[in-house]
C-alpha cells in the first residue's frame, strides 16, 4: 500500500477509540476514492441535466476520480441537485436528503440552485434556492455550469470531504468559480503543497 | 354481490402496480409512473406530472418582451433555440416588423444544429434505455462536436441565445463554415454509420421491431407530433406546412416511415439528423447577404399572435397576447412532448412487457420540463374559488389515497 493511504501513526494502540478512529478513516478513505453520486433534478430547465450527464461520457469521464452516478439515495454519498426547487418536488428534495446514509455530501449546480436562477420570482418556486431546503457544501454557478467547472466543484467536494478545506457555513456558501482557460501545459508540475 | 367481491378479488390478486419515480435512475427529470402488471405485461398505465413545474407563463407576464425571451429559452434547456423563436416572432410579427433574410437564415441554421444535438442526445438516452450502453458512449461522444459548434459559434453550450429581438446576434462568418464543414462531413458518416448498426444489429432489432406499435390512423387522432408521429407515417411538419423564419427561403427535406414501431422511431431521428447536416451545409454556402438585425420597438401594439415552431420533438406552439405595453399580456406555451404523452398512456405501453419500458418511454423523446402544468379546480358552474397552495395539496393527498 502507498504512505498516503490511511494514516495512522498518531493512534495509540489498545485503547477503547482507538478502534473506532481507525474505523473512522478507513471508511473516509474508501468514501473520497469512490464517491457514489446521486442526481436529482427539482425543477431545472434540463440544460443543467444534460450537462451532467456529459460527465460520464468519453470526454470528460468522471470516473477517473471515482464518482459514479447512482441510482438509490441510500447508495450515494453525494448528492447533486440541479435547478430551483419547486413546491412540487421539495418535499421528495428532503426525503432524498434524509435517506442517505450520513456522512453525505450536496452539490449545487447551476444559477437556479444558488438563488433561483431566471425562476428566482415564479409563484411555484422556492425563494433562494437549494440552500433554503437543505444543506449544501459546494454550488457551482453558471448557466448551465461547463462540465470542467463541475469536475471542479466535484474536486472541491472530495477536498472537503478529505479534510483539506472546511466545510462551509450554510450561509456563506463556497462558490466554485469557473476554471480559467489552462495556459501552462498540461503535464505541468502539480503544486498542491500549500494547501 | 359477494360473487362479484371474490372475482374481484381474484383477478387483483393478480395484478400489481409497480410505482416509479419521481427520482430513478433512467430518466433525468422527475416524473411518476404506475404499471400495473400482470406477471410481467403491463395492463394499465399512468403518469403523474408536475413535479418541475416553475410558472413560467405566469413569470412571463411581469418581465419585459426581452426577458422573456431569455426566460422561454429556458423552458427546456435542449429545446431552447425553438422556444426562443416561437416567443419572438410572436413579437416580432405583432411589432410588424420583418426580420432580414440573413438572420432568417441565421435561425434556420441554429435550428438545425440544435435538432442535431438533440437527437444525439435521445439516440445515446434511448439506447441507455434498452442496454445498449456502448452505443450511448459513442453517440455522446460525437455529440460532442456538435457542443463545440455550438460554443464555438454561439458562445455556449446549452441555452446559447441566438435570437435577440428583432434578428440575430451572432453572424455566420466564413470562418465558420470552414471550420464546421468537415466536422459536420465526420458527423454524417457516424450518422449513417449509426444507421446501420441500428438496422443490421440483432440483439437491438429483437428489443425494437414490432415494439411499441401504434398505428397511423390512432396517431393522427392522438395528436402526435413530431418523430413520433412521422414514424407512423403521419407527415407533419411545421417546417414544412407553415414554414417560419428561415425555411420559406430554405425548404427542408421530410423523413417519414410507415413501419410504426421503435424502431422506425430510431431510423426517423437518425435520418433527420442526416437532413440536417445537409441542410446546415446547403444554407451555409448560399447565406443571403444583408443586416442581422431589424429595429425593434420597446412597445408592442396590442394584438394576439399564434406561431408554430418544429422543435426536436415536435410542433411547438406559442400564443402571445400584448397589450401595448413592454410586458406582454399573455404568453400561452403547448410544447410537443404533451402531445405525444397520449401515445405512451392510451395504446403502446398496454400489452408490452415490463423490461421494454424505458425504451418505449424514451421512444417518443419526452421532456418534463416543458410539460408541467397546474390545474386550478373549480366545483361546479358558478363556484369558482382560488385554492391556496396548501388547500391544493391536501385535495391532492386526499384524492390519491
Ligand atoms: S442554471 Fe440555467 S441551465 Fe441550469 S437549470 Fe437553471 S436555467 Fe437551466
Amino acid at each position: 500500500m502507498q504512505k498516503s493511504a490511511i494514516d495512522l501513526s498518531d493512534i495509540q494502540e489498545d485503547t477503547p477509540q482507538s478502534r473506532l478512529t481507525i474505523e473512522q478513516r478507513l471508511r473516509n478513505w474508501a468514501r473520497i476514492k469512490s464517491p457514489w453520486a446521486i442526481h436529482y433534478n427539482s425543477g431545472s430547465c434540463n440544460g443543467c441535466d444534460i450537462e451532467l450527464l456529459t460527465l460520464v461520457t468519453p470526454r470528460y469521464d468522471v470516473e477517473r476520480f471515482g464518482v459514479k452516478l447512482q441510482g438509490s439515495p441510500r447508495h450515494a454519498d453525494i448528492l447533486i441537485v440541479t435547478g430551483s426547487v419547486t413546491f412540487q418536488s421539495k418535499d421528495r428534495l428532503i426525503r432524498i436528503f434524509n435517506q442517505m446514509p450520513e456522512p453525505k455530501l450536496v452539490l449545487g449546480l447551476g444559477s437556479c440552485s444558488i438563488s433561483g436562477g431566471v425562476f428566482h420570482d415564479c409563484y411555484c418556486v422556492v425563494q433562494g434556492g437549494v440552500s433554503n431546503v437543505i444543506p449544501v457544501d459546494v454550488f457551482v454557478p453558471g448557466c448551465p455550469p461547463r462540465p470542467e467547472a463541475m469536475i471542479n466543484g466535484l474536486l472541491v467536494l472530495l477536498d472537503i470531504a478529505k479534510g483539506k478545506r472546511q466545510k462551509s457555513d450554510y450561509n456563506q456558501p463556497t462558490i466554485v468559480e469557473n476554471p480559467d482557460v489552462v495556459e501552462a501545459p498540461l503535464n505541468a508540475p502539480e503544486e498542491n503543497g500549500e494547501k | 354481490m359477494t360473487e362479484l367481491q371474490e372475482i374481484n378479488k381474484s383477478t387483483s390478486a393478480k395484478k400489481y402496480i409497480v410505482p416509479i419515480g419521481p427520482q430513478h435512475p433512467a430518466l433525468k427529470e422527475p416524473g411518476h409512473f404506475q404499471f400495473t402488471v400482470e406477471g410481467e405485461i403491463v395492463v394499465d398505465a399512468t403518469i403523474r406530472l408536475g413535479y418541475v413545474h416553475r410558472g413560467i407563463e405566469k413569470a412571463a407576464e411581469q418581465r419585459n418582451y426581452t426577458q422573456v425571451l431569455y426566460l422561454v429559452e429556458r423552458v427546456c434547456g435542449i429545446c431552447s433555440h425553438s422556444h426562443g423563436t416561437a416567443f419572438i416572432q410572436c413579437a416580432e410579427k405583432l411589432a410588424g416588423v420583418e426580420i432580414p433574410p440573413r438572420a432568417k437564415a441565421v435561425r434556420a441554421i441554429a435550428g438545425e444544429i440544435e435538432r442535431l444535438h438533440s437527437h444525439l442526445l435521445w439516440l445515446g438516452v434511448a439506447s441507455h434505455g434498452g442496454g445498449f450502453d456502448s452505443m450511448f458512449m459513442y453517440s455522446w461522444r460525437d455529440r460532442e462536436i456538435v457542443m463545440e459548434i455550438l460554443e464555438n459559434f454561439f458562445g455556449n453550450r446549452v441555452n446559447y441565445s441566438v435570437n435577440i429581438p428583432g434578428g440575430v446576434k451572432e453572424d455566420i462568418t466564413t470562418e465558420f463554415i470552414d471550420q464546421v464543414t468537415p466536422k459536420l462531413e465526420y458527423l454524417k458518416k457516424r450518422m449513417e454509420y449509426y444507421l446501420d448498426v441500428i438496422n443490421t444489429d440483432i440483439t437491438f432489432r429483437q428489443r425494437t421491431v414490432n415494439i411499441g406499435k401504434i398505428g397511423k390512423v390512432e396517431t393522427d387522432k392522438l395528436g402526435a407530433t413530431g418523430p413520433t408521429a412521422r414514424a407512423s407515417g403521419v407527415a407533419r411538419d411545421m417546417r414544412i406546412t407553415r414554414p417560419y423564419d428561415g425555411y420559406d427561403l430554405f425548404p427542408v427535406n421530410i423523413v417519414t416511415d410507415d413501419r410504426c414501431d421503435l424502431n422506425a422511431r430510431f431510423v426517423v431521428r437518425i435520418k433527420e439528423c442526416i437532413e440536417s447536416i445537409l441542410y446546415i451545409i446547403d444554407v451555409m454556402n448560399r447565406m443571403p447577404d444583408g443586416e442581422l438585425t431589424a429595429k425593434m420597438p420597446r412597445k408592442i401594439p396590442a394584438g394576439e399572435y399564434m406561431s408554430s415552431v418544429e422543435a426536436p420533438r415536435g410542433e411547438l406552439f406559442y400564443f402571445v397576447r400584448s397589450n401595448g405595453t413592454e410586458n406582454p399580456d399573455r404568453v400561452k406555451i403547448r410544447t410537443a412532448s404533451l402531445c405525444n404523452w397520449g401515445t405512451v398512456v392510451s395504446s403502446v405501453a398496454k400489452g408490452h412487457k415490463l423490461a421494454d419500458m424505458p425504451m418505449i418511454l424514451s421512444g417518443i423523446d419526452p421532456c418534463f420540463s416543458c410539460n408541467d402544468r397546474m390545474v386550478q379546480i373549480s366545483r361546479g358552474k358558478n363556484d369558482s374559488e382560488v385554492w391556496t397552495w396548501e388547500q391544493l395539496r391536501k385535495y391532492g393527498i386526499e384524492y390519491y389515497q
